[in-house]
């Protein structure tokens, strides 16, 4: 017994070790190891040997199940790596072959240049208003300040909608309007913008379109100045160009402002850029929405952002921006 | 309007470097748009004289000019222009010359022919825009001159300044000077004409009259003896040709000095022609007609004003534009000069119903001065060195009412938040001709006669401001009364984009016009609201759907083999009001998506997706035909009867229509009707930590049974131990009935605060079919 032991003691572990799969490894652990085994066989013939012997050959068995576990563990470990390294080779991709398609939309230039100034604005305490597009004369014109047959009319090609009376109905053609529906609806004080899209009777170039986008602004409260005008505008100038840009202002004219004033910003390189037009809220646009004009005051502003959208990324031809072709569009 | 900085110094003492000049006149709201200096590069331009001109063969854009430039001597010209007769004096760029836009001037071959110099248009040398033709020199000029010398032209500074609406002070030279003087504290004078004084005789016989006394204010002629009609005054014509005006002759140069220089439209008649002789001023009567100065007949409105000779015949309309009749010539002695003051808003009306500007009707519709006419008459007569009658014929009709405006120093303080005090206000008020005379703290404003515009404090105010300078009023920022916050609305528009463009779909703004027929060719009603006077018939129709403008953008990348392209858009629809007397249209916020490639599926996926990023709930997909979509593969999305959009895919006759040849997955929702429905706020529903189990059943219904309607019964008949339901497998083939399907769906069940038993399952798998057979005509598959 205890010298076929020590012979499956030397002679079992090569054969372990010579195992080619893991299916054949098991076959080999329950011929050596198993129920059937000649180890098993033994181990159930203990109780006949007398003491002595039990012991020695007790001992010797156990010796042989461990050196013979240990050889089917090493094996197993083996064969494992190597099945696992067999499998991932299966697996193999090439991830170069993942080509980008259109895979994440993209934002009009447009209406990422609103959003981002729409966001400066609220990080300075304001909300932001909206209104129709097509409005009534009176909140387009007429609560601004605009007189029929006002000659300020004119410096609006504005297209009229048939609807209601000849003339009475329009495309706005600037938000201010949202500025009527505001002042005549609620009780100040308004810190607001009005972003969106207006309308002129223009033919597109590179510079002109019929439809185009604004955003206007409107502060009206117990003691707005003139200089808080050109301290928010110059603050804006700041947190939306840059902090190596100034502003100014210079004398204009509007029907619904006065003072009123040109907006320009400086570029760091010292160019100057006309951003809009601005000015301190007219008292008969006040009186027009139902506003005491001793009691409340503010400003107003407003400028075109389809060219401040188009001009920070490269595009000379504001027509591009709104061809709808995918290869313009996916590129922003 | 152009000025000329020579010009601006007849009034002021104006020095220094002209570009701060015109930094200046900026700052006070007079923008200068161009400055241009000239003189520069006309060294070498003489006067010439014309003595032959004669073809040149085989070319027909050019002729060979000869002209004797002061030497005697014979020298030939090539010329493109063909303006100029025998014996006219041109001016003359001489070889070697360098032209104020950079060309050298050399000997040189035309059309085979040498050239030796060129003959110059007034733009060439710089002088205003006139490039029709060669600028022909007043008569009496010496040829060989130095042009220069001749036109008695020093260096000078043209300024194109931007003038606003409100500043009708500032539509003449006279009128720019006064604000720039004042500015710069320089002392600024008006001229003191003194012309020759006649006799008055003839003037004594002219009759005025004015019979629209609310549209003309002032109407005043006088008479001018011993007229002799001949070419300008060189230095007059030249300042003219600068400012983009012809000389015309020494009468009609003279009335164009006199209105570019104190701003006062003004119109000289041949006494002799001019029936009554005598002036009415009267609203034209239908059907009238007068052909203006420009050779146009012009129909009359009752609106129109008119001036009319004593026997009522129309000779002008009035402020705007001349008659042909009464014109002077050379046979002209005696000068009727009329000058008027005009109700602004009445030009602007006749100006815009004519389409017809001019000088005149630029200065009358801003309000001219009505107190300058006397001296604008001497001015005149002054220059044009003739005899003024001694006195005058004038009616009036209604001049504005200019009472004093009380401006409040605190009012000022308040609004531009500087305190600058009565004084200070006074201070700058008074060069720009405001009186203002204290009263308390306050002032008692005369606002001039120059500045129609201004009749209020707020008016006044403007003006210490801009005089103050804007600039030096300074900056300062409110703190916002408010907390600065976007909308619910505004960020469920911004988590709509953001999941759209997540979802690969790029945003795509379409024009919001359509051309007429272009609702029908989409397959909607053609019931769009029009466009008054649209630019283009093309954009004559306001959208009603964001269907026409997406499919167009779908085909124009399609045409540019741009397939398969995935777009958005937010943007308005305008339909008609339901209420009969609406003011405006039924206006909607929309959005609308477009996926090219795809099938309708795709585009409910996308539905979904939105519907999930709101937390909209309780929103179906109702199987039916929808306007413009595929009519088996389209449904609507209703909120109980509440209409929300459509979703499918785009009917097959309108991608034909637009040249499309891919399929198009559509959806539209009206986020009006959208956000107005409960959305977001979701409250937690806690899950069970106990072991769930799943079901698997497929039910066999008929195809026009909605699978939405299956779920919905399981989900009814589930009770409350059925987690989820998923629908995994649609199956169509053998084993199962024609016009029927397969729907398979998992179920699974969870107990909140134990395991489940075979039991539970059991009866509640049993509930489910009960209901799903009964109520939908369905079989259990098994």
């Amino acid at each position: 017994m205890l010298e076929n032991i020590a012979a499956l003691e030397t002679t079992a572990p090569p054969r372990l070790a010579a195992a080619g799969s893991l299916e054949e490894l098991a076959t080999l652990e329950s011929e050596l190891l198993g129920k059937k085994s000649v180890l098993a066989s033994y181990k159930s013939q203990l109780g006949g040997l007398d003491p002595d012997e039990r012991r020695a050959v007790g001992g010797a068995l156990n010796r042989a199940r461990l050196t013979l576990e240990d050889a089917v563990l090493a094996r197993r470990l083996v064969l494992e790596r190597d099945q696992r390294r067999l499998q991932l080779n299966a697996e193999r991709l090439d991830l170069t072959e993942a080509a980008p398609g259109n895979e994440a939309g993209h934002l009009h230039l447009v209406t990422q240049a609103m959003e981002t100034l729409e966001d400066v604005f609220v990080g300075m305490g304001f909300t932001v208003a909206e209104g129709p597009e097509v409005e009534t004369d009176w909140n387009n014109f007429g609560a601004l300040n605009f007189p029929p047959d006002h000659p300020a009319r004119d410096m609006y090609d504005t297209l009229y909608v048939e609807m209601g009376e000849p003339g009475s109905t329009v495309l706005r053609t600037h938000t201010s309007p949202v500025q009527v529906r505001v002042m005549s609806g609620q009780e100040p004080p308004f810190y607001m913008v009005m972003p969106g899209r207006v309308f002129r009777q223009d033919t597109p170039d590179a510079t002109h379109m019929p439809v185009f986008h604004q955003i206007e602004g409107l502060v009206v409260d117990r003691n707005i100045t003139f200089a808080d005008l050109a301290g928010t505008l110059d603050a804006f100038t700041k947190a939306f160009f840059g902090g190596d840009f100034t502003s100014r202002l210079r004398p204009s004219y509007f029907p619904f402002t006065e003072p009123s004033a040109e907006f320009d910003i400086q570029r760091p390189d010292g160019s100057w850029l006309e951003l809009g037009g601005c000015g301190m809220v007219h008292p008969n646009v006040l009186s027009n929405c139902g506003i005491d004009p001793e009691h409340w005051q503010g400003f107003a502003f407003g400028f075109g952002l389809d060219r401040l959208g188009a001009s920070a990324h490269g595009v000379a031809d504001l027509r591009d921006l709104f061809t709808n072709d995918i290869r313009f569009l996916s590129q922003f | 309007m152009k000025v000329l900085l020579s010009w601006l110094r007849d009034f002021a003492p104006f020095e220094g470097d002209p570009i701060a000049l015109g930094e200046e006149m900026s700052d006070l709201g007079m923008a200068v748009e161009e400055l241009e200096r000239l003189g520069e590069g006309l060294e070498g331009v003489v006067v010439a004289r014309v003595l032959e001109t004669r073809p040149v063969e085989g070319a027909n854009k050019i002729h060979l000019v000869t002209v004797d430039a002061g030497d005697g001597e014979p020298l030939e010209v090539g010329c493109g222009a063909f303006n100029m007769q025998v014996g006219d004096l041109v001016p003359l760029a001489t070889i070697g010359t360098t032209m104020p836009n950079g060309m050298e001037i050399g000997r040189r071959k035309m059309a085979g022919v040498w050239s030796n110099g060129m003959l110059c248009s007034a733009s060439e040398l710089g002088l205003g825009d006139d490039s029709e033709g060669i600028f022909i020199l007043p008569g009496h000029l010496t040829p060989g001159t130095p042009f220069i010398q001749a036109m008695g032209m020093s260096a000078d500074v043209l300024y194109d300044l931007e003038i606003n609406p409100n500043r009708p002070d500032a539509m003449s030279i006279a009128g720019v000077a006064r604000d720039l003087a004042a500015r710069l504290r320089l002392p600024f004078s008006l001229p003191e004409p003194a012309p020759s004084l006649v006799p008055a005789s003839a003037i004594a016989s002219v009759g005025v009259e004015i019979l629209a006394p609310e549209r003309c204010g002032l109407f005043e002629a006088r008479v001018l003896r011993g007229v002799t009609v001949g070419p300008g005054d060189p230095r007059l014509a030249t300042r003219l040709a600068l400012l983009g005006m012809r000389s015309i002759n020494n009468v009609v140069d003279v009335s164009n000095y006199v209105m570019l220089e104190l701003g006062q439209p003004n119109h000289p008649y041949d006494l002799a022609k001019v029936a009554g002789p005598g002036f009415r001023v009267r609203l034209a009567r239908d059907g009238e007609t007068l052909v203006t100065l420009d050779a146009i007949e012009r129909a009359l409105s009752p609106e129109d004003l008119l001036i009319c000779d004593g026997h009522d015949e129309p000779v002008g309309l009035a402020g705007i534009m001349g008659g042909s009749a009464s014109e002077i010539d050379a046979t002209t002695h005696d000068v009727l000069v009329e000058m008027a003051w005009f109700h602004p808003i009445g030009i602007v009306k006749s100006s815009r119903r004519h389409k017809l500007r001019s000088e005149a009707s630029a200065r009358f519709e801003k309000g001219t001065d009505p107190a300058i006419v006397d001296l604008a008459m001497r001015r005149f007569a002054e220059l044009l060195g003739a005899g003024l009658e001694d006195g005058s014929v004038r009616d009036h009709g209604t001049l504005p009412d200019r009472p004093p405006v009380l401006v409040r120093s605190a009012r000022v303080a308040k609004l531009l938040g500087s305190d600058l005090g009565p004084a200070r206000i006074a201070e700058v008020l008074d060069p720009i001709g405001f009186i203002a005379t204290p009263v308390g703290e306050d002032l008692e404003v005369q606002i001039p006669s120059w500045r129609y515009d201004s009749a209020t404090e707020i008016d006044v105010i403007e003006e210490v401001a801009r005089h103050h300078g804007y600039t030096a009023l300074g900056r300062t920022l409110p703190r916002a009364a408010t907390t600065g916050a976007l909308s619910a609305r505004q960020i469920d528009r911004r988590r709509l984009r953001a999941t759209l463009v997540g979802r690969g779909i790029s945003e795509a703004m379409p024009m919001p016009f359509l051309a007429p027929g272009e609702l029908a060719r989409c397959g909607l009603p053609d019931d769009g609201i029009t466009i008054a006077n649209p630019l283009v018939a093309e954009q004559s129709v306001l959208r009603t759907s964001l269907l026409p403008g997406l499919v167009g953008a779908v085909a124009y990348n399609w045409s540019h083999r741009n397939y398969g392209v995935r777009l958005f858009e937010i943007g308005h629809t305008f339909n008609r009001p339901r209420a009969p007397h609406a003011e405006l249209p039924d206006e909607r916020e929309v959005l609308g998506v477009v996926l090219a490639g795809s099938e309708a599926p795709a585009a409910v996926l996308v539905w979904h997706a939105l519907a999930e990023a709101l937390g909209v709930r309780e929103i179906g997909v109702h199987n039916e035909p929808r306007p413009g979509l595929h009519p088996t593969r389209s449904a609507s999305l209703r909120f109980g009867d509440v209409a929300v959009g459509a979703v499918g895919e785009i009917d097959p006759e309108v991608l034909a229509a637009h040249d499309i040849a891919e399929r198009v997955g559509y959806l539209e929702v009206d986020l009006d009707a959208l956000l107005a429905q409960p959305h977001g706020g979701a409250i937690y529903r806690s899950f069970s930590l106990f072991p769930s189990s799943d079901i698997d059943l497929a039910f066999e219904v008929d195809d026009h049974v909605p699978a939405a309607a299956v779920y919905d019964a399981i989900a009814a008949a589930g009770g409350p131990l059925l987690w989820s339901v998923e629908l995994f497998d649609v199956y169509r083939g053998p084993g199962v009935a024609e016009g029927r399907r397969s729907l398979a769906y998992r179920l699974r069940f969870q107990a909140a605060e134990r395991t489940l038993t075979e039991a539970d399952v059991a009866a509640a798998r049993a509930g489910v079919i009960d209901a799903v057979q009964s109520a939908l005509a369905a079989t259990l598959r098994t």
